[in-house]
């Protein structure tokens, strides 16, 4: 017999991840635009380790397997390490980090929903800890390469490193425009001047910023499906523009503006799809505030004066682990109570 | 009449299936061959026994009279005879049977007689007090006696008089149905409650999705000498929950610990009110209600439906269930509950029942883990963090439940009807709530045998010392004055007092034996002082 309330008006976690990766479909076709169709396979090689490592997990753990492989949490963290990785990483670095994010960030912690941390950014940092020269070379947008690589090709140097004759690494991979920015600035070079290479486009990095466009299209439709609420891409994105305004308006030469920072790097990935994961964010709609803005304060003080390009991996990790905390005091008036 | 209406937080939008019981006027309904009617239809004492098996009684006469300050009368819905008095299951979710008395109608249908009383010039006390034998109690589904809720607390204190005809249940229309019908005799109950209230403002809450009662209402409260207000609220479950329709219309907010009328609030149903007039202005006692009957039937609607009358009588006169139909619901599908069998009866507290099946009220697939979306948040009218409740609940952690506002919970059903992951968290709720109230009677308990147990070694003690004394004295011979007495008993008393201190401190936790020095000098230092402090605080 069932119980009260008899009705239920709810959707299910499976349709809430399926609209995640839905949301996510923009943000892929501009990037097999901008950088080609090699990020197909590494998405495609994230979601098998996926699928296989949590089936693996879950009947180790006498678990049932179907309900919570049709959950589809398992593909969204997939496809959000994926997208975070270098898209022409080799296959092995792609397995290690969806592994390490299934089974250590998220099967061993208690599955779905009992993951203090992101597994997603718990597999992206570790790769960035373990192999930092492969996590930051990144391929050079198609149209600033001075090679480009079929889909085959792409395949090839994937799964065996191997590049077509003629072409050397230079040729294809390119500095990201945080990384650039950064040593450049180390170099001694002010930010206007910097911004004259050919890497920047006319709000982030040239080409990048069209991914990063299409992130911020997903993401709105998230927001109109009120799959995400309003409060963590707000506070992410208004943080992260507050602290480069600020610095950029007393230290122009030395401190790039909001503009830049918004549309670089994984932020707009961060604002809509990462930092928005219920499981290991705060709950209450202040919580979500403070967590958000210290994630978007953490992502520019790591940018700027830390040893890693990005920082969003970081900054996410560093506020999941105050989310207890943030709960705890963000708890709204109860009603009939004083505050 | 446009006044500002102050929203809560949260709630839920189920879809309505309101149309289908409100397309035809509410039906009478024939009697019964047999009415089983539970003594306890109320909140409050069972009534106390006043018929034997074989009396004949006629309609509207006493069967069981309220017993207790808290407790309702139950009277004959029609003429007939005592069959028997047994216990029968009754509508409760429990399933348990309870006793209930039954009556054989005879088909007369002949009224006691009737008294009514002249309310424009009784005095207010004698009123309330005749309440007691209208068996009269909140039709709204909360049950309570409703003498109860008039007797005027410090003589009354009541400023806000407010009418629930919200009704925000789905499936829901028996009030509906009476505010269409039955709007001046409910106008009339209206000032009947104001008057005994002494309430200068009366404001009636009407859902939105409600047009029809709101504008009956309107006009039977033009028609009134007494100025009523008609508030149309939007469409929201649950905005006829008392404390959420207080706010909607007041703003003001009734805190946790407190009860309405505590701010000057009191609240009623449209059906009580109207009950309550029927009651001195006719005579005639709470024997019957309007009952929705709705779901799976093939002719839904409203019916007067006397009490004792058996679901399965009213189920057929609905048409008979459909064949599919595998569960029957009193009350709405938010917040009712499963009846134990169709032999049950309709009470006092029956305003629908539903006959559910598979296609209306599908198994819910089974429960995922939380994902903390805190859509339950978003829908809780308390503001309460379901999550966090669901959480110390599924963990035996009711303490932290508590500290979250547990009992601040008013199972409306919203957490759970939103869930992605379809978790029943009300019911985790209610397991959390009788878990604690039963560890705090036990506690109690508890603790009321443990002072009875050192009261009691105490006096052993002492009677062991007194006549040691006593025996020390008479040993000591009579040449000794009686004048030491006094000051032996005191040392007697001292030396206890030493002793149980002495076995306090050799029971004193015994984890911090093996320290080193350093940490053991430390403690003794604390000790110390906080010896001090309490010394300082007996002297000061």
């Amino acid at each position: 017999m069932n119980q009260p309330p008899y009705i239920s008006g709810s959707t299910s976690v499976s349709v809430i991840m399926l609209k995640v990766l839905l949301a996510l479909v923009p943000g892929i076709v501009a990037y097999v635009w901008i950088f080609g169709s090699g990020v197909l396979v590494s998405l495609l090689l994230a979601s098998v380790t996926a699928l296989v490592s949590e089936a693996v997990m879950l009947r180790l753990r006498n678990r049932p397997i179907m309900p919570f492989l049709m959950d589809g949490s398992a593909l969204v963290t997939a496809w959000l390490l994926a997208l975070a990785l270098p898209p022409l990483a080799p296959w092995w670095l792609i397995v290690v980090g969806t592994l390490f994010a299934i089974v250590i960030a998220k099967q061993l912690y208690g599955g779905l929903g009992y993951n203090p941390f992101n597994p997603a950014m718990i597999g992206y940092a570790v790769l960035l800890i373990s192999f930092p020269a492969i996590m930051t070379q990144w391929p050079a947008p198609l149209a600033l390469a001075h090679a480009q690589l079929g889909f085959m090709d792409q395949v090839h140097y994937i799964f065996g490193r191997m590049l077509p004759d003629g072409v050397g690494l230079d040729a294809i991979s390119s500095a990201t425009p945080l990384d650039y920015l950064k040593t450049q600035l180390k170099l001694q070079h002010g930010v206007a001047e910097i911004w004259q290479a050919p890497v920047f486009g006319t709000l982030g990095g040239k080409g990048g910023e069209i991914v990063v466009g299409a992130y911020l299209l997903g993401g709105l439709y998230l927001l109109q499906q009120r799959i995400i609420s309003w409060h963590v891409p707000t506070a992410f994105l208004l943080a992260l523009a507050a602290m480069s305004a600020i610095f950029h308006l007393i230290d122009p030469v030395h401190y790039a503006g909001a503009t830049f920072h918004l549309f670089s790097g994984a932020s707009m990935l961060c604002a809509f799809f990462i930092a928005t994961d219920p499981i290991s964010g705060p709950t209450t709609p202040k919580g979500k505030l403070v967590f958000a803005a210290g994630i978007g304060i953490l992502t520019w003080l790591i940018r700027t004066y830390g040893g890693y390009p990005d920082g969003v991996a970081f900054a996410v990790l560093l506020m999941n682990i105050c989310v207890p905390l943030i709960d705890a005091y963000t708890q709204p008036r109860v009603f009939g109570h004083e505050k | 009449m446009i006044s500002k209406l102050f929203k809560f937080h949260g709630g839920v939008h189920p879809p309505e299936n309101k149309l289908e019981s409100t397309s035809e006027p509410i039906r009478s309904f024939p009697i019964p061959p047999r009415l089983v009617l539970p003594l306890r239809q109320h909140v409050g004492n069972l009534p106390k026994i006043r018929v034997q098996a074989g009396d004949h009684v006629l309609k509207g006469q006493l069967l069981a009279e309220a017993e207790g300050s808290v407790s309702a009368a139950v009277h004959a819905p029609t003429s007939g005879v005592i069959v028997s008095i047994e216990e029968q299951p009754i509508p409760h979710p429990s399933g348990l049977p309870d006793v209930c008395i039954l009556l054989q109608p005879d088909g007369e249908d002949r009224w006691l007689e009737r008294k009514t009383i002249d309310w424009r010039h009784a005095d207010r006390r004698m009123l309330v007090a005749s309440l007691r034998d209208s068996g009269v109690v909140g039709m709204g589904g909360a049950a309570f006696p409703t003498q109860i809720k008039l007797r005027p607390s410090g003589e009354s204190g009541i400023h806000v008089l407010i009418i629930n005809g919200a009704e925000c249940e789905p499936y829901i229309t028996c009030d509906d149905m009476l505010m269409r019908e039955r709007a001046d005799e409910i106008v009339k109950g209206i000032e009947v409650v104001q008057y005994l209230l002494g309430a200068e403002r009366c404001i009636v809450g009407i859902e939105d999705n409600k047009p029809y009662a709101a504008s009956s209402m309107r006009e039977a409260c033009s028609r009134s000498a007494t100025a009523i207000e008609v508030e149309v609220v939007p469409t929201l479950y649950p905005s006829g929950d008392a404390r959420r329709l207080i706010h909607l219309l007041t703003g003001i907010e009734v805190p946790s610990d407190k009860r309405s009328t505590d701010v000057g609030v009191q609240v009623f149903n449209v059906a009580t009110v109207m009950a309550v007039y029927r009651y001195f202005e006719h005579g005639e006692p709470a024997i019957s209600r309007i009952v929705t009957v709705a779901g799976n039937v093939r002719n839904p609607g409203n019916f007067e439906v006397p009490f004792g009358t058996p679901i399965d009588n009213l189920l057929e006169a609905a048409g008979g269930v459909l064949p599919d139909t595998n569960d029957l619901i009193m009350g709405g599908p938010m917040m009712g509950f499963s009846l134990p069998s169709p032999q049950v009866s309709v009470t006092k507290a029956t305003n629908c029942i539903i006959a559910g099946a598979p296609k209306m009220f599908p198994e819910p697939p089974p429960a995922m883990p939380c994902i903390r979306c805190a859509r339950c948040a978003d829908a809780c009218p308390a503001n309460l963090q379901p999550q966090e409740l669901y959480w110390f609940s599924k963990s035996d952690n009711f303490e932290k439940a508590r500290d979250y506002h547990l009992f601040d919970c008013i199972e409306c059903g919203c957490c759970s009807y939103v869930c992605p992951s379809h978790i029943p968290l009300v019911q985790y709720y209610r397991y959390a709530k009788s878990e604690i109230l039963v560890a705090d009677k036990a506690k109690q308990a508890a603790d009321l045998a443990r002072e009875r147990n050192e009261f009691r070694l105490a006096r052993i003690e002492r009677e062991k010392q007194e006549r040691a004394a006593k025996h020390a004295q008479k040993a000591a011979g009579a040449k000794t004055e009686t004048a030491g007495d006094d000051d032996a008993k005191k040392a007697a008393i001292a030396a206890a007092m030493e002793r149980a201190r002495a076995q306090k401190a050799e029971v004193a936790p015994q984890n911090t034996t093996d320290l080193p020095p350093a940490v053991q000098n430390e403690i003794a230092e604390i000790d110390a002082r906080r010896a001090e402090a309490t010394q300082e605080k007996q002297e000061s």
